[in-house]
């Protein structure tokens, strides 16, 4: 019954449903940014000499730097005056239990569908659940802790393992790295520290669940994991956040650092709010995540199934120093509407015999907007160094676009790089053939959809699996009648 | 169970179907033999609800509603089953996975449970059976890679979990050597009930060795323009279409 562009139209009047605000009291700052401010964060989460004077280096340096230009993205000026940097809900959260959490919060969770008591019972997935700016509950900390595993909020590791954050934090994404995450360096509110201990296998997955609530509140997260030798570790990030009008800056940074036979998985499902279909609205999700496999032999592996924000700008990278490390980047990235993605990642190889896989699948509908950007980088001593990339684009409809940007730098002879792209549409007859078989429109984008992204979700933990592909669906439903 | 009075469609203001009137009962299978041209697809198209295709006057009742007001979903959800002609191929999506969300949304249309993953995969393999299918084959993505007469055997399968009211074979026959046309028709044979009615849409009178028909109907330039029994179309096959058409140029013969 309806043409592609028509499918379209209706894929864009759909509205989103996880939009809705928590009334919660906030103690924020004025907005803008200062010396002052940059301070004021500091004192206010009790940091030592070394973070507030860490932030002002890197506050100052951020004054002398631009917003990058490349991307294929397009954006009003952000006014960085206009911008709250720092905003706790009033109820304070050193809580021994979820009983103690304000009600208020945990309803919000509810309605996400993410019961942080469903989760510690059923999933035994350990949640440090971030809520605006201060984390609010710690879950399965006993248990960790009785392993050696170190997994709580950032402000509370520099308070109890000031040395580890020191020696860690800063060293895998410096803060003259870029505009964005020189600014995260001076403002970071809060995210998560993970340390897992020599020979440690983590025994579940880690867990963060972030929402951004107040209204114009950036929100600066840092986390930092550490990933000692021979330890392993799986993290689970996931997030989506309320309608909002006025766009809102999501500016992280994520440091990974794998020693000697040390494997880290970070798995990411990102639904933060696109904006409204003439793309008012939505979240500027600018992060900057990166692992380092400085150890022998160790693996850092990103997986991320990128639905939401209005714009999106992020390259999980690794950094293969160590000889026989591995490095590897899974992702689906959706645009619809006037969503803009400009996504990828950068695998610089600098130690002999390391090895990288790509795979990254977008999918663009609507007006969407999807470039697909990496780079493989291979350095004089990375003697057979390998790398497998493959990158697929999937077009619904007609007025969405798909841009694939791949860099390729090669310094040595005995590389190995493999390069595989693809551009594919859905069509009306693979549609017509579905509906023939009783499927309607929606499942049938659905189904074609998913298949295309299954070599992704196999990389995802299972219930994260689950959940990528229910997301998926719902963020193209309406798409064709 | 399908009566099509008067239709007339066509595509790109181009009229196809000229007054096409057709009457099937329950457990019948008629064969509608043309000529290229004669509009043997766009009748298959336009009773499975195809987009781009404009019904311009007469009307189709199937199983005593109007089937031209329903969306192609809603028609396969209420049993109408279109074996294409050129099956689609649907890549990174298993013939499995496809075919589970077809009949559980078939299954639920008709106020049936959905089937989990066991109880799916067991009917599953009795069908298989049925159409002499390899299960290596069902694992595959739709359609993907699949050979003529795979894909061919493929729908059959389909047509077999899907247990549809209706079934119209477009051009089943197109691009089978003899063998896998006899297993395609074999496949359909042991399909053939008293409560399903079967629409052949064939060419050839090959097919119709196989499939035997109890009405063959003769569309030329949109109009059935002759009906008879199965000996019909060995007539057809003896002296060709272009003796039909000489006879409904003399008037022999009516629409």
């Amino acid at each position: 019954m309806t043409s592609s562009t028509e499918m379209v139209l209706d894929l864009e009047r759909r509205g989103y449903t996880a939009g809705f605000v928590t009334d919660i009291e906030t103690d924020e700052l004025p907005p803008g940014h200062s010396e002052d401010n940059i301070r004021f964060i500091s004192a206010k989460k009790g940091e030592p000499e070394w973070m507030t004077e860490y932030r002002l280096k890197a506050y100052r340096h951020w004054l002398t730097l631009s917003e990058p230009t490349w991307a294929h993205v397009d954006f009003e000026p952000i006014d960085y005056q206009e911008i709250v940097y720092y905003s706790a809900p009033k109820v304070k959260p050193k809580l021994k239990s979820l009983d103690e959490v304000d009600p208020e919060l945990l309803r919000t969770y509810e309605k996400l569908g993410i019961p942080l008591r469903e989760q510690e019972m059923l999933a035994g997935v350990a949640v440090d659940a971030v809520f605006d700016s201060v984390s609010v509950a710690t879950t399965f900390k006993d248990k960790l802790a009785r392993m050696g595993i170190i997994f709580c909020p950032l402000s509370e590791a520099l308070e109890t393992h000031p040395e580890l954050v020191k020696q860690y934090l800063g060293s895998v994404v410096p803060h003259t790295d870029n505009f964005y995450a020189a600014l995260n360096a001076a403002v970071f509110t809060e995210g998560s520290f993970v340390y897992i201990p020599k020979g440690v296998r983590c025994p579940m997955e880690l867990s963060t669940y972030f929402r951004i609530n107040a209204a114009k509140t950036g929100q600066f997260e840092r986390t930092l994991i550490i990933a000692d030798e021979g330890s392993h570790v799986s993290y689970l990030e996931g997030c989506t956040a309320p309608m909002r009008d006025e766009n809102q800056l999501h500016a992280a940074v994520v440091e990974l650092v794998a020693l000697d036979n040390a494997t880290i998985k970070y798995s990411t499902v990102q639904n933060w709010y696109p904006g409204d279909k003439d793309g008012k609205g939505g979240i500027y999700n600018f992060v900057t995540k990166r692992g380092k496999c400085a150890g022998r032999n160790s693996k850092i592996s990103w997986t991320q199934v990128e639905t939401g924000s209005a714009i999106t700008w992020k390259y999980p990278s690794c950094i293969l120093i160590g000889d026989g490390s591995v490095g590897e980047f899974y992702s689906v990235a959706l645009s619809n509407n006037c969503q803009q993605a400009d996504t990828g990642t950068k695998m610089i190889h600098i130690g002999k015999d390391t090895r990288s896989t790509i795979v990254s699948k977008g999918i663009s509908a609507g007006r969407g907007r999807q470039t697909y950007r990496g780079q493989v980088k291979i350095l004089k001593g990375a003697d057979n160094a390998r790398n497998h990339t493959q990158c697929d684009s999937l077009l619904i409809g007609d007025q969405c676009r798909a841009d694939t940007v791949p860099y390729v730098e090669v310094r040595n002879a005995t590389a190995q790089l493999e390069h595989e792209a693809s551009t594919s549409k859905v069509s009306e007859d693979q549609l017509y053939y579905c509906r023939q078989r009783g499927i309607s429109t929606e499942d049938a984008v659905s189904l074609i959809v998913n298949g295309f992204c299954k070599e992704v979700f196999r990389e995802l933990p299972m219930e994260f699996a689950v959940e990528a592909q229910k997301l998926l669906g719902l963020s193209l439903e309406g798409a064709v009648g | 169970m399908l009566s099509i009075r008067n239709l007339q469609a066509g595509v790109d203001g181009k009229t196809i179907l000229k007054g096409l009137s057709l009457e099937v009962k329950p457990g019948e299978v008629h064969a509608i033999m043309g000529p290229n041209g004669s509009g043997k697809s766009t009748l298959s198209h336009v009773l499975a609800g195809r987009d781009g295709y404009d019904v311009t006057g007469g009307e189709v009742a199937f199983d005593g509603k109007d089937l031209l007001g329903m969306d192609a979903d809603e028609r396969a959800r209420a049993g109408v089953f279109l074996a294409f002609q050129y099956p689609v191929e649907i890549p990174g999506v298993s013939n499995k996975v496809f075919l589970k969300a077809a009949v559980n949304a078939v299954r639920k249309h008709r106020g049936l449970d959905e089937l989990d993953a066991m109880d799916f995969l067991k009917l599953f393999r009795e069908k298989l059976k049925l159409v002499g299918m390899p299960e290596a084959l069902a694992n595959r993505e739709v359609n993907a890679g699949f050979s003529g007469g795979e894909k061919k055997r493929n729908e059959i399968l389909q047509m077999a979990l899907l247990d549809p009211k209706l079934a119209i074979l477009d051009e089943t026959d197109s691009g089978l050597d003899i063998d896998a046309l006899r297993s395609v028709a074999d496949g359909v044979n042991a399909l053939r009930s008293p409560e399903r009615s079967m629409l052949v849409i064939t060419h050839y009178q090959r097919l119709l060795d196989y499939i035997v028909p109890d009405f063959v109907h003769v569309l030329v330039d949109g109009r059935i323009v002759r009906s008879g029994g199965k000996e019909l179309a060995l007539e057809l096959e003896e002296r060709g279409y272009d003796f039909i058409r000489e006879q409904v140029k003399r008037g022999q013969v009516g629409a």
